[in-house]
């Protein structure tokens, strides 16, 4: 393969993703880019977001057609140097093999399930670097929340992502549905997996619960990463939380789901059917009422740990949302007395997803 | 959990769910007995596909009831355990054979709610199989899905996969209306992801199997697979299809075919049923009268012709709609 001919191919994100389609093209051919510039717009099952170019250089071809569906690591663009002449781009391209398709190679199954005092709880596991980061997700969500954030870190770390109880594919229901009760379930969740000791990031109430944990047992917690998250001040949209659990159909929880994102372009068929699909789990309802009416009762949010945080000494960044809607970003730039803060502009509530770049790089930096 | 599951296991599984959770959720039908956990007399086939093996050995004889071969008899039965506080789900093997107990359902069973001023439920499902291209002849073939769906105060459900087949049962067994669950037999082999725990689907809302913009196909059952065979071909040629499973017939989603009809302007309706009086008809008249100009071409429906199920393999193949005359058809509406 050419040094001096980049190639731009369909990405993969996360285990699941097959293939990708390529709703927009944002350079155009001649273009001059610098690494981590958009240059396509690729819609999957989960989600929509932009293809970064890992390469500086001249868009000297766009082969990727709009509206059309490609498999993972299909050659999608050429960017090289302006310099390079157009007959070695010819010469690469005639050359050119496609890659083989995997078949079922990658598809290890990373979910697994362990019985906790609190019933089963289903994880996924990537990885298997020194250092391990626990991936705790937020009220409604479950595991696959950090797709983008455990497929860039995975290199780099050993890492787990669980569904609380409640959630996801693990048991619907609670021994104790408070902060406390949850932190309980992260450290049996440790012990059955004999990790002595990690890394928490955690996602608005996943925050909340991966800094509670902290304060239970802070030799066990290395650092704390969260995003949008709860547990640093009083407010809560608790509209969206009510309507969350009250919608039963697409057009009810659609508007509900795109406040959760900067780019309500972002809330695609497939997350809204995956979601629905979960709430309409017996008992999930009821379970998700429980966990609302314990940990925002009254509409607020129970429980400030700032000052007991603080006391742990335990290292934390605090990444927020310009334009969080559901918890605002004034709570997390109050924590700066005591934690690395990163506001991000034209960023919702789903932070690590909408900035995932910027997400893994802050994960990454305090981890290490 | 969830775990690749087929339609048949799905099935199966919906009913051991239900009956564990209620015991007032008996089954009934002919055969349906066996398969597992049953001795002697009992041990027969377990459905005449094996769909309620082993539930005998679960829930015993009095919950899992081997009914004479009288259609008329153990459906007329099924209906009056409605009326009187159980929740029976009865097979009728192949849903051909209603007519032998057409009374029992559509003057009975369907009537009793509206009769009785609402103060009765009839919370009986009448399942079984219908479809073609299992080379069962004329009699054991059809798609009989809009006689159901002609009669008021019945529901009429037919799914297309594995996951909505689970969802769909139970959401049928916990309703209190009468519901006619229409299992297309060509599906029983067909696997999807199925989580473990209960879940329901509401009835009257339409899945998006695949998004598109040029052109609509309305289906169900069966055809929702011929439709996305043939979104597959045209995606080839940059015709981008949005396919529609309706998943219920009765109530049907109309909303969302007439919004997707509003976005591309073409529709097909596909149905495997004859085409007078077929459900391809009602979803084209439905959005003929309330989203006229929005349509950027005269519907069309591609069904099966007015003749009865061929037994020949050859002339059953060409009988059912296939992937080839609904991309064509889809074609000539860009024309």
């Amino acid at each position: 393969m050419s040094d001096t001919i980049k190639q731009v191919v369909m990405p993969k994100w996360g285990l699941s993703m097959k293939e990708g389609k390529i709703t927009k093209w944002l350079v155009s051919e001649g273009a001059t880019v610098s690494v981590g510039d958009e240059l396509t717009e690729v819609e999957t099952e989960k989600i929509a977001s932009a293809v970064e170019a890992t390469d500086a250089g001249v868009v000297r071809r766009i082969l990727g057609e709009v509206d059309t569906i490609y498999p993972v690591k299909t050659l999608l663009a050429i960017i090289a140097d302006a310099s390079v002449p157009d007959s070695e781009i010819d010469a690469f391209l005639a050359a050119y093999v496609p890659p083989a398709v995997e078949e079922d190679e990658e598809v290890v199954d990373v979910y697994s399930t362990v019985t906790l005092p609190v019933g089963e709880i289903r994880y996924a596991k990537y990885g298997s670097g020194d250092k391990t980061l626990i991936f705790i997700h937020g009220f409604g969500g479950d595991c696959d929340n950090w797709l983008f954030n455990t497929s860039g870190l995975a290199d780099q770390f050993t890492i787990y992502a669980l569904d609380l109880p409640g959630h996801g594919r693990s048991v619907k229901g609670f021994s104790d549905a408070s902060l406390s009760g949850m932190a309980d379930v992260i450290l049996s969740f440790m012990d059955a997996l004999s990790i002595d000791a990690a890394n928490l990031i955690g996602h608005s109430m996943g925050g909340a619960i991966s800094m509670k944990t902290a304060i239970k047992a802070p030799k066990r917690v290395k650092s704390v990463t969260v995003f949008g998250s709860a547990g640093l001040g009083a407010d809560i949209n608790i509209d969206y939380i009510n309507g969350f659990i009250g919608s039963d159909s697409r057009r009810e929880i659609k508007p509900f789901l795109e406040e959760l994102f900067f780019d309500a372009g972002l809330v695609s068929r497939q997350m809204i059917d995956d979601i629905l699909k979960y709430k309409r789990l017996d008992h999930v309802p009821e379970s998700l009422r429980e966990l609302a009416d314990t940990v925002f009762k009254g509409g607020k949010q129970s429980e400030n740990l700032v000052d007991a945080f603080k006391a742990t000494g335990i290292p934390m960044t605090a990444i927020h949302g310009a334009d969080d809607k559901i918890i605002p970003a004034s709570h997390s730039e109050a924590a700066k007395s005591f934690a690395k803060v990163e506001i991000l502009a034209g960023t919702g509530h789903m932070a690590q997803m909408e900035k995932s770049k910027e997400a893994n790089a802050l994960i990454a930096a305090q981890a290490k | 959990m969830a775990r690749n599951l087929s339609m048949k296991d799905a099935i199966n599984e919906a009913l051991d769910l239900e009956m564990r959770r209620d015991p007032t959720v008996i089954v009934m039908g002919e055969d349906i007995a066996g398969g597992a956990g049953a001795q002697g007399e009992e041990d027969a086939w377990g459905g005449v596909l094996g769909v309620t093996k082993g539930l005998i050995g679960k829930y015993g004889a009095n919950r899992v009831m081997d009914t004479p071969l009288s259609e008329s008899a153990y459906i007329g039965a099924a209906v009056g355990a409605a009326a009187c506080g159980l929740r029976p789900v009865a097979e009728l093997m192949f849903l051909d054979f209603m007519g032998v107990c057409f009374d029992q359902i559509f003057n009975q069973a369907a009537k009793f709610k509206y009769m009785f001023g609402g103060k009765a439920q009839t919370p009986v499902v009448i399942r079984g199989m219908v479809g073609g291209g299992f080379r069962a002849a004329a009699q054991h073939s059809q798609m009989l899905t809009p006689l159901f769906t002609h009669i008021p105060g019945l529901k009429v459900v037919c799914p297309s996969n594995a996951y909505d087949a689970k969802g769909l049962l139970i959401q049928s067994i916990r309703d209190n209306d009468p519901v006619i669950f229409c299992e297309h037999k060509n599906l029983y082999a067909s696997m999807a992801d199925v989580p473990a725990e209960s879940y329901t689907i509401p009835f009257g809302e339409a899945a998006i199997p695949r998004e598109g913009k040029h052109v609509t196909i309305v289906a169900y059952g069966l055809m929702v697979h011929r439709a996305l065979e043939a979104a597959e071909t045209l995606a080839k040629e940059k015709i981008d299809v949005e396919v529609i499973d309706l998943r219920t017939l009765s109530p049907i989603d109309l909303d969302t075919i007439i919004e997707s009809v509003e976005k591309t302007g073409h529709l097909v309706a596909v149905d495997e049923a004859n085409p007078r009086c077929s459900i391809a008809a009602d979803v084209i008249a439905s959005v003929t009268e309330h989203a006229f100009k929005a349509l950027k071409s005269a519907p069309k429906a591609i069904t099966a012709p007015h003749t009865p199920v061929p037994f020949t393999p050859v002339l059953e193949d060409l009988y059912i709609p296939s992937a080839g005359q609904i991309a064509d058809a889809v074609r000539k509406q860009l024309k």
